[in-house]
């Protein structure tokens, strides 16, 4: 167990790696490609009344002339050591993990993410509680009542709620829910307040983001319950867990439940990863302050080094998403660690 | 499913394949696979339902211009003298009349109906082409990882990781964000649409890819496989005439799922602002921009059904085919 721990700790650094790499190569390739050069680049920096001398010792001195494997390693020096940029004017430091350096606001990326992050980890694992709750037990019942109004109606009203973008849902919400008409249960969107500040006024302020985000995923959850039930169900071990006298309750919670409910580990683990690297959709939709609506503002203002930063943020929540459902299946299957 | 090879100098006696075949034939007509998953679908009404709207929105998306004529509007045209200068909501509340069936937009008064007709040609051209683009890709990739396997297998496999690892979403908006009005010889609507495919279909890839390399696994122990190989077959053979013909059903599904998806995912980039650019009409775009008259709902209704039709629809008609084609999966 814990040569598989450490082997798939090595392989997670290595992606990450090699998604900072690409990222890196991406966001610095096409810009060129597309006609940018280092001067235009230094340009945005420096600001508009900047003449073409200084935009040009600027260039130089923010490295934009190296080639992109010295800017690369600059960049990921950065995040181990921290980094100081020098851009004319003065020198800015930036400390360990320095992810970049927003010239336009004049500030570290890193920062402004770990204060973004409450936001979408409050939205995030709400709704999950609710919609894992939701789905499984809509899909459960759906299954064991196969055929019956309810399932029928359950499974109509989910294929419907797989069909719909949530920033549809969230507007309709909205109107709904929010803007006096006609049943006005919260404030419009945008009225964030942190949880240890007051939790009530924190609720009240996710209720709408959580339930439209919520009913999204449910939906999903709950077909993909039913169709993991309806298989388990059949399974041998149900019949012998039947037959030596089990309630019927203990055999579809603790023997068919379980059975089905494994594929949906790997599934919520990615999901709960994504949504944390920023809810984009649902944070623009309802204006919350969170990962996603950073990413957003930093892609309108075309501020490089604050993209850069939230998509290496974002890709390591998948990837740590991953290593712990990774984990967790070699806990419940040995199997899996001789893989 | 090994067919008699053709090749001239294989040392088979050709006239042994016709006569196996011939023995099936005897008292029942045979089936072929496709026959049977095309009578289930055919029972199907629900996704029969759902192939028709498809077939009616690629039929709106290809005969959009003339849709639109046949009203007499356009979707770029102001109607200024509609609105109401006041309120900026169209006169009467909707606008909606004979000759603007889905009413007005706020503000500028442009005709809602010819702009939903329109984003459905952004939208399934988009969808279309990133899903070709994706499995495409994942087929291509799937195949050679499963059939050659070792270090080729790890490779792809890992790669495979690594672009799941990447927040599509983010990245996809971040790519789309920063790609200039004109490069690569392009410019305008065709660089956007072209930009989107690309980043919408090249990272999908690995999900079918999955797929693909996982049934062809499989499918690589068959017996039928050795049998190719024994009479000679080689690498090119065995993939294409003999393994591509049994990956045809879950890439088919696949791909039928991947475009609702699809549709989502552009409605989602034109809702960011990241899409094809105003004025050309998209429903992700007119979503957006009837975020900001919420009084006036006819605005954000008729596009947020477009999409939840079309994804429906696609939706229906993929669950029909998976049924039809894999009833183990139901």
């Amino acid at each position: 167990m814990v040569t598989y721990i450490i082997r798939r700790l090595i392989w997670a650094a290595v992606m990450l790696t090699i998604v900072s790499i690409i990222t890196f190569a991406i966001f610095f390739l096409v810009p060129r490609l597309a006609g940018a050069t280092p001067e235009s680049l230094a340009a945005r920096y420096v600001g508009r009344t900047a003449n073409a001398e200084q935009v040009q010792i600027a260039a130089e001195k923010l490295g934009f002339n190296d080639p992109l494997v010295v800017q690369y390693g600059r960049f990921a020096k950065g995040i181990v050591a921290g980094a100081d940029y020098d851009y004319g004017p003065g020198v800015e430091h930036c400390p360990a993990p320095c992810f970049g350096y927003s010239f336009l606001t004049r500030l570290p990326v890193w920062p402004d993410l770990l204060d973004r992050l409450p936001v979408t980890m409050s939205l995030a694992f709400g709704a999950a509680i609710i919609w894992v709750l939701a789905g499984v037990a809509t899909g459960v019942v759906s299954a064991l009542k196969r055929g019956s109004f309810f399932d029928r109606a359950a499974m109509t009203i989910a294929l419907g709620g797989v069909s719909l973008p949530i920033f549809f849902t969230g507007i309709v919400s909205m109107v709904v829910f929010s803007y006096g008409n006609p049943f006005s249960i919260t404030a419009p969107g945008g009225s964030y307040t942190p949880l240890l500040d007051d939790p009530v006024a924190w609720a009240y302020s996710l209720v709408l983001p959580w339930v439209t985000l919520a009913f999204l995923y449910a939906a999903g959850y709950a077909r993909l319950t039913r169709a993991g039930m309806l298989e388990t169900m059949n399974e041998d071990y149900i019949r012998t867990a039947r037959a030596k006298g089990l309630a019927e309750r203990t055999v579809v919670l603790k023997h068919g439940l379980r059975g089905a409910l494994t594929p949906l580990v790997t599934i919520f683990g990615l999901d709960v990863g994504l949504l944390l690297g920023g809810a984009v959709l649902t944070e623009s939709t309802y204006s919350l302050p969170g990962m996603g609506k950073y990413a957003i503002d930093a892609i309108t203002n075309q501020d490089l080094p604050k993209v850069m930063g939230v998509v290496l943020f974002a890709a390591f929540f998948v990837v740590v998403a991953n290593l712990i459902v990774d984990l967790l299946y070699a806990v419940v299957d040995p199997r899996v660690r001789l893989a | 499913m090994t067919a008699p090879l053709d090749v001239p100098d294989a040392s088979v006696d050709p006239a042994s394949a016709p006569a196996i075949a011939g023995a099936g034939v005897a008292a029942i007509q045979g089936r072929s696979l496709g026959q049977i998953a095309w009578m289930r679908l055919k029972r199907d009404k629900i996704a029969i339902a759902g192939a028709l709207v498809v077939i009616f929105l690629i039929l709106v998306a290809v005969f959009a211009p003339l849709l639109v004529k046949a009203f007499g509007q356009d979707p770029t045209q102001f109607n200024s003298d509609l609105i109401d200068a006041s309120t900026m909501a169209p006169k009467g509340g909707t606008g909606i009349s004979a000759d603007h069936l889905f009413g007005l937009e706020p503000v500028n008064g442009r005709d809602i109906f010819s702009r939903v007709v329109y984003g459905a040609r952004i939208s399934l051209l988009i969808a279309f082409l990133a899903t070709l683009l994706s499995v495409a890709i994942g087929t291509l990739l799937g195949v050679t990882a499963g059939y050659f396997g070792g270090l080729v297998d790890s490779i792809i496999s890992k790669a495979m990781d690594v672009f799941l690892a990447f927040p599509l979403l983010v990245f996809a908006m971040a790519l789309a964000g920063i790609i200039p009005d004109s490069a690569f010889g392009l410019s305008g609507d065709t660089l956007r649409v072209a930009m989107l495919v690309f980043v919408i279909g090249f990272f999908n890839w690995p999900y079918i890819g999955r797929i693909v390399r996982g049934q062809t696994l499989s499918l690589r122990e068959r017996e039928f496989v050795d049998a190719a190989r024994s009479l000679g077959a080689r690498g090119p053979y065995v993939i294409f005439r003999e393994m591509l013909p049994n990956l045809v059903a879950p890439i088919l599904i696949y791909s039928t799922l991947l475009i609702p998806s699809n549709v989502l995912f552009e409605a989602a980039l034109s809702f960011l602002g990241v899409g094809v650019r105003p004025p050309t009409p998209t429903w992700g775009g007119m979503l957006s921009d009837a975020v900001r008259f919420y009084t006036i709902p006819h605005f954000m209704f008729f596009p947020g059904m477009a999409i939840f039709i079309t994804v429906l629809a696609f939706n229906l008609f993929g669950d029909g085919l998976r049924d039809a084609l894999d009833p183990k999966a139901r």
